[in-house]
Order: C-alpha cells, then structure tokens, then sequence
C-alpha cells in the first residue's frame, strides 16, 4: 500500500488528523490529509457491493446539493452517498440564468444558510465561486467543481482507484491527457497526485496548456506517444464540444489523430497500464471504443464506484464536528 | 494673503526650507519671503510643503477621498455614464467636483467610446475637455486610432491610450502565469501589452501625436518606451502603486480587491517596472481611482470588475515606493503632479511664483494602517487593506483656500 509516513500517529484526535471546515480544493491539504480520506473511503467500498448498504451515521444531516452548472453524474454520486449515510438530501438545480436575473451568489449563499444546512454541496461554472460561498455560510462547504479551478473529490476517487490498482501511488508515473487548461479535474489531480509524490506528466496541445504549468511539478508534453513511454496510468480528459471545432483544435478527427488514446498508442505505456476517464466520454474523440471497453485495463467504471465511496467519506469527515463524534467535537 | 512659514519646499528640482507666500489663488513668492503685515501666518512646523496630487486617469469624481489623499485637480477618464463625448456632458462633468476639487475631463476619443467614429474633439475641448483617451479598452482598428491621434494633434490634445491586445486579452482576467494557472482564471500573455504599445507608438510616431499610456505594467512595455523616447517620440507612461507594490501572487484566494485593469504581473515585471521609475522611463504615477463596492466586487474572481479605490492611498504608496528606490521628493512630485499636469496640459501641479497655490502639507513619516473599512472613498476596494504604512496629508490647499486636513 501506500507509504506510511503519510499516516499521522493513530492516537491523535481526529480533529488534529484532519482540521479542515470545508472542502473546497486539494490546494491546502497535507498529503496525510489526503491519505487519511482515501482511507476512511476504503470502508465504503466493501459496504457498497453489500446488498445491505445503508448506514444511518448521518441521519437527521441535510444535505443540500446546490449545481449551477448541469451535472448528471457528479449529482447523482454526491446524492447516493448522502442516502446511504442516511441524510436528507435536496437537490437544488439553478441554472447559470437565475443568478443573472439578480439574485447574487452571496444572496443564494446566505438563503442556504437561513434553511440550516448541514452540509452543502457546490458545484459552480466560476472559479473561486465555492470558496466564495464557504466564506458566508455556518456548516461545512464540499466543491463539486468550480469553473476550471478544483473538482477535489473526483481527485480523491481518481488517487483511490489508482492505489488500489496499483498498490500505491508514490513514484507511479501518471498521465493525465487533454484540456488541461480549462480542466478542474486536471488542476486538482495534479495537486494530489504530487502531494502523494506520483511523477505527473500532462499532455495537451500548446493551445489548451496553461502557462507555468510545471511550476505545479509536472512534466508537460505536447507528443502524447513519448509522454506515454512508462506510464502505470493513463488519464483522459473529456473535451468539452466548444471547444473542438477550431477555435482550441481544429477538429475532433485531428484531435484523435494526435491525442486520441487508441490501442496502438496504449501498447507505448507500461504493459499493465490502466485507462482512466472522469467521464463522460466522447468514444472516438479522446478515447477509441476498444481501449474505453478494454477488460483489465479500462478502470472507468471503477472510477464511478469509487466516486461514491470518496465522496461518502468526505461527506461522514467534515460533518463529525457538527455531529459531536468523538474526538472531533 | 497667507504665509506659509517654517516648511520645506518640494521645488520642481529640489527641496527648500522656507517660507511660501500666496496672494488670492496663487503663488506669489517662494523661498527667503518678506511679506507683508496682513498676510495670514501658518507655521508648517517643518513639515513638507509640496504641490497637491494632479490624479491622471481616474473613473470617478471622489470628493472626500480626492482631500483625504492629497488631490486637488482629477483627469476624469471618459468612461462614465454618460460617456464624456458631449459638450454638455463634459461640461458638467468639469463642474462636479466643486469646489473641492478641479475636475479636468478627459474627452471619449471616439462616439460612445465604440472605437471607431471620432468625437468631437474640437467642440469638447472648448467644452474643458483637457487630453483624450481610449476608454478601458484600446481602439482595436489601427486605422481609427491613427485618425485619433492625427486629429487630436490638431485640436492640441494629447491621446491618452489603455495598452492591452484585445485579441490576445479577450475574457482574460488575470496575466498568464503560475497564480492564474492554479486558480484556473482565464489569463492573457503580458506581452499583449506591449503588442499594443508597439502600434500605438508607431502610429504616435508617424502621426507626430503626443501619447501617453495611462498605465503600463510589463518589462517589454517599458522597453518599447524607452527606446522611442530615446528617439524623441512624444511618448509618457504611467503607473499605479499597486503594479510597483504587488504581483499576481496578490490574486490567491481569489481575492477580488487585487483584479486590476491591466492585471497585477509577474515578479520580474513588477521589478522590471521598479527599475523603469527610476530610470525616469515611467513619467507619471496615479491612482486608477475606481470605487466599486460589494455587488461589483463580491462576486467569483471572473465575474468581478475590476479596479481599486486608490486615491487616499496613492501619496503614502508612493512615498512608500520613492522610499525602497531612493528617489527624491522632487522626483516623487513630479510624477504625482508636475508630470500628469504636463499631460493635460494644465498650468500647474508646480510650486513657483505665479502658478495656482494648489498644495498640500505632508508629514512623510506619520504612520497610519489601510483599513478598506474606514476609507473616506466611496468604496473601499482596496488590495493593501491592513497594510501600516507611513505618510499623511495634514492639509490641503485648493486655489489658495484650505479644503480639507485635520
């Protein structure tokens, strides 16, 4: 498993293990921090494939889950984990054109808030827009994604999964290919993923590279096939449809040409390597068909599956204060 | 008539002890002074008598924070609602800072500042219009603005120009670089900077204009300047504390008092723009005054606006900043006020016998906190908000008649 002084000392209160109100990004978390929510999500896992899969922990907790970007997975993920931890959850869908009409984000932070919520999810097309709300509210604050800042608990399940599939993470080389520019999965899984000292690589054309990238400690690459040369994991990233017809790429055929994962290209990575997508994907695009199917390798589905164990974990952590668990109130 | 005795004098070249004699709104002798029996005598207990602030560029007309910080004569840019690109327009906006300040209006180069038809530029500067500016943004079309800065040559105005590739900048909110990439905020290069003062300065060049660039912040930038003043262009450059004073490491956390227009740079900008005010290549320092309070400023990092309230702090930032250089107070005057007045093409922003006794009594090492709170501006958005720093405006004389002070 993974290196063991990312553990703190097990008689340690677990306020002292994991301090933090919010979880807003993986920016401010201690690579022990994270180790001990990858953790606490292994328990989940086990619960999970049990017929029998509630726990009654968080009974009596609402859980508000507030998208003003449109989401399927992600809100079905945070809305199953809340369930099978036994909270009340609500889904409050607003799309981007309420908060234009005049409400501010303060104003819809602050009427969250009145409704005494006891943990609030967040998913937003602004970066920075969670932080912002986490400054204004009472309870603890989860990001669910915030414009193209951080998405911490698709991290999360992205480190679980590639633990779990390759016994640890420190020194494993990770790829991680497509729109790294606008991407919050990328920012945040660069962020744990280094914390946790796996040896990142990005992959992007020049155009959808943000600058001073390696200044987050990793290598970039804009040739997808020597990127690829040792890689245990191989990370795809959705292009979002904006973006392929010319202005960034000038065409999804291109871009598959280039940075499309395909079988040829996955036989240059490590003979084991596993595939991974946050999904959803776009088959031909990013990823061909047979390497998103490819059995043994593809770990997409595991992804999801991890999904809701991470975010059942974080959910459980940052509500124990709150809940008056031992050691944490 | 007032004496003003015991001071010492930021003359434009040096600095005197002395006494100062002001007879109605001017400035009737410096230096060794034998007035007469009625004159009204002031002790300025030894403190620094200087010309009050000429603030070059700001976007809104702050009374009480223009006295709290020392500025008596504002350049209104033009881009208020509505824009300054109307006689009548700019005729009240010259009259609404009375009678604290002297508002000098800055004419719209072109109709509703759209970037393409010229204003009327003659007619606004019998209105009071004193210098011309492209608004917030450039003229994106080098054809309209070679037109702007040939016929404001003629009318005798200089073109006050906002340097930043609208290409390259569009949606961009921060500059490209280690914060915005981890903050995930759209970013432009900074060389979209300099990209713009290359054409604006080739066009002011072929054209004979005089332009300035009311605030710039890049090391390519700079060095564009230099050169063409080297080559004898009629070219100034301004700059605001804040770009000498804090980098884009400012913006973490999102803070949205440090989402500036152009944005705070790198590092080795910011070092780079230190060095270009000490060697004389940044003619002017203002404020980039522009209040705006919560509902523009709490927001998401890319959806706030821009800017700072930065008038009652321009004069300690930039005692602050004169201070770490070790430039004179002379220098530091000339660019808060010989400078900009040179710009608007004013007769003032200078102590000298004859020039309108607009001053300001200034204890440089009183010791204060920024406190965005307490600010007498109209919005607090400052980024230096808990800095202490030191330099106080004591009083304030506006055409010969104290406005302000404690």
């Amino acid at each position: 498993m993974d290196r063991s002084d990312h553990r703190p000392a097990a008689m340690l209160p677990g306020s002292a293990v994991f301090p933090h109100r919010h979880l807003t990004g993986i920016s401010g978390l201690q690579p022990h921090e994270i180790a001990f929510l990858l953790d606490e999500a292994e328990q989940w896992i086990d619960a999970n494939r049990s017929r029998a899969k509630s726990d009654r922990r968080l009974d009596g907790v609402t859980q508000i889950n507030a998208f003003f970007e449109n989401s399927t997975r992600t809100l079905l993920s945070f809305e199953i984990a809340g369930k099978r931890l036994g909270a009340d959850v609500v889904n409050m869908s607003v799309g981007q054109s309420s908060v234009k009409k005049g409400e501010t984000l303060i104003d819809t932070a602050v009427t969250l808030n009145a409704m005494r919520a006891d943990v609030i999810v967040i998913r937003h097309a602004s970066s920075g827009a969670v932080q912002l709300i986490a400054d204004k509210v009472d309870c603890p604050v989860l990001n669910a994604g915030d414009g193209s800042h951080e998405h911490p608990t698709q991290a999360l399940l992205d480190a679980l999964t590639i633990r779990r599939r390759l016994g640890g993470i420190a020194g494993r080389r990770v790829v991680i290919c497509g729109d790294i520019l606008h991407s919050r999965v990328a920012r945040s899984n660069i962020l744990a993923l280094t914390a946790l000292a796996a040896e990142v690589r990005v992959v992007a054309p020049s155009t959808l590279m943000p600058a001073a990238i390696e200044r987050m400690g990793v290598e970039p690459f804009t040739d997808f096939d020597a990127a690829l040369e040792g890689a245990e994991a191989v990370m795809m990233l959705r292009l979002q449809n904006e973006r392929m017809s010319g202005a960034f790429i000038p065409s999804t055929r291109e871009y598959h040409r280039r940075y499309g994962l395909t079988p040829e290209r996955l036989a240059r990575a490590h003979p084991k390597a596993i595939v991974m997508h946050p999904g959803p994907m776009n088959r031909g695009v990013e990823i061909a068909s047979s390497v998103a199917d490819l059995a043994g390798r593809s770990v997409i589905n595991e992804q999801v599956e991890m999904g809701v164990a991470v975010r059942m974990a974080c959910l459980d952590v940052l509500t124990r204060r709150a809940r008056g668990v031992e050691g944490w109130a | 008539m007032i004496r003003l005795d015991n001071a010492r004098i930021v003359l434009p070249d040096c600095v005197r002890d002395g006494s100062l004699l002001v007879a109605g709104d001017r400035i009737v002798a410096v230096g060794t002074v034998e007035a007469g029996g009625d004159a009204q005598v002031i002790d300025c207990g030894g403190r620094l008598l200087a010309p009050a602030i000429v603030d070059l560029g700001a976007f809104a007309v702050d009374r009480a924070a223009g006295i709290a910080g020392g500025i008596v004569r504002v350049g209104l840019m033009p881009d208020a609602a509505p824009v300054l690109d109307d006689p009548g327009i700019v005729q009240r906006a010259a009259a609404s800072g009375k009678p604290d300040l002297w508002v000098h209006p800055i004419a719209a180069a072109t109709q509703a500042l759209a970037g393409d038809k010229l204003a009327e530029l003659g007619i606004l500067a019998e209105a009071g219009a004193r210098a011309v500016a492209t608004g917030r943004t450039r003229i994106a079309d080098a054809g309209a603005m070679r037109r702007v800065l040939a016929y404001a040559r003629d009318c005798g105005l200089t073109v006050i120009a906002h340097a930043e590739d609208e290409g390259l900048a569009r949606g961009a909110v921060a500059t490209a670089g280690e914060t915005a990439t981890r903050l995930g905020l759209p970013a432009a290069p900074a060389i979209a900077e300099a990209l713009a003062v290359a054409r604006d300065l080739m066009l002011a060049e072929e054209t004979g204009a005089a332009i300035h660039f009311r605030q710039l912040s890049t090391a390519a930038a700079f060095d564009l300047v230099r050169a063409a003043k080297a080559r004898g262009v009629a070219v100034t450059c301004g700059i605001t504390p804040a770009h000498l004073l804090l980098s884009d490491i400012a913006m973490t956390d999102f803070r949205t008092f440090a989402h500036l227009s152009p944005p705070l740079r790198d590092e080795a900008d910011r070092q780079a723009a230190r060095a270009a005010l000490a060697d004389g290549t940044i003619d002017v320092l203002c404020s980039g005054h522009d209040p705006r309070g919560p509902e523009a400023k709490r927001l998401p990092f890319a959806d706030a606006e821009p800017g700072m309230s930065g008038a009652e702090t321009l004069l300690a930032l930039s005692l602050g900043v004169a201070r770490d250089l070790g430039l004179g107070y002379e220098r530091v005057f000339a660019l808060l006020a010989g400078a900009p007045a040179d710009v608007l093409r004013i007769d003032a922003g200078r102590i000298a016998p004859g020039m309108p006794a607009d001053l300001i009594l200034v204890d440089p090492q009183a010791p204060w906190q920024i406190v965005g709170d307490r600010m007498a501006a109209r919005a607090g958005n400052t980024p230096f908000d808990g800095l202490p720093i030191e330099g106080r405006v004591l009083r304030v004389m506006k055409g010969g008649v104290f406005v302000g002070g404690r």
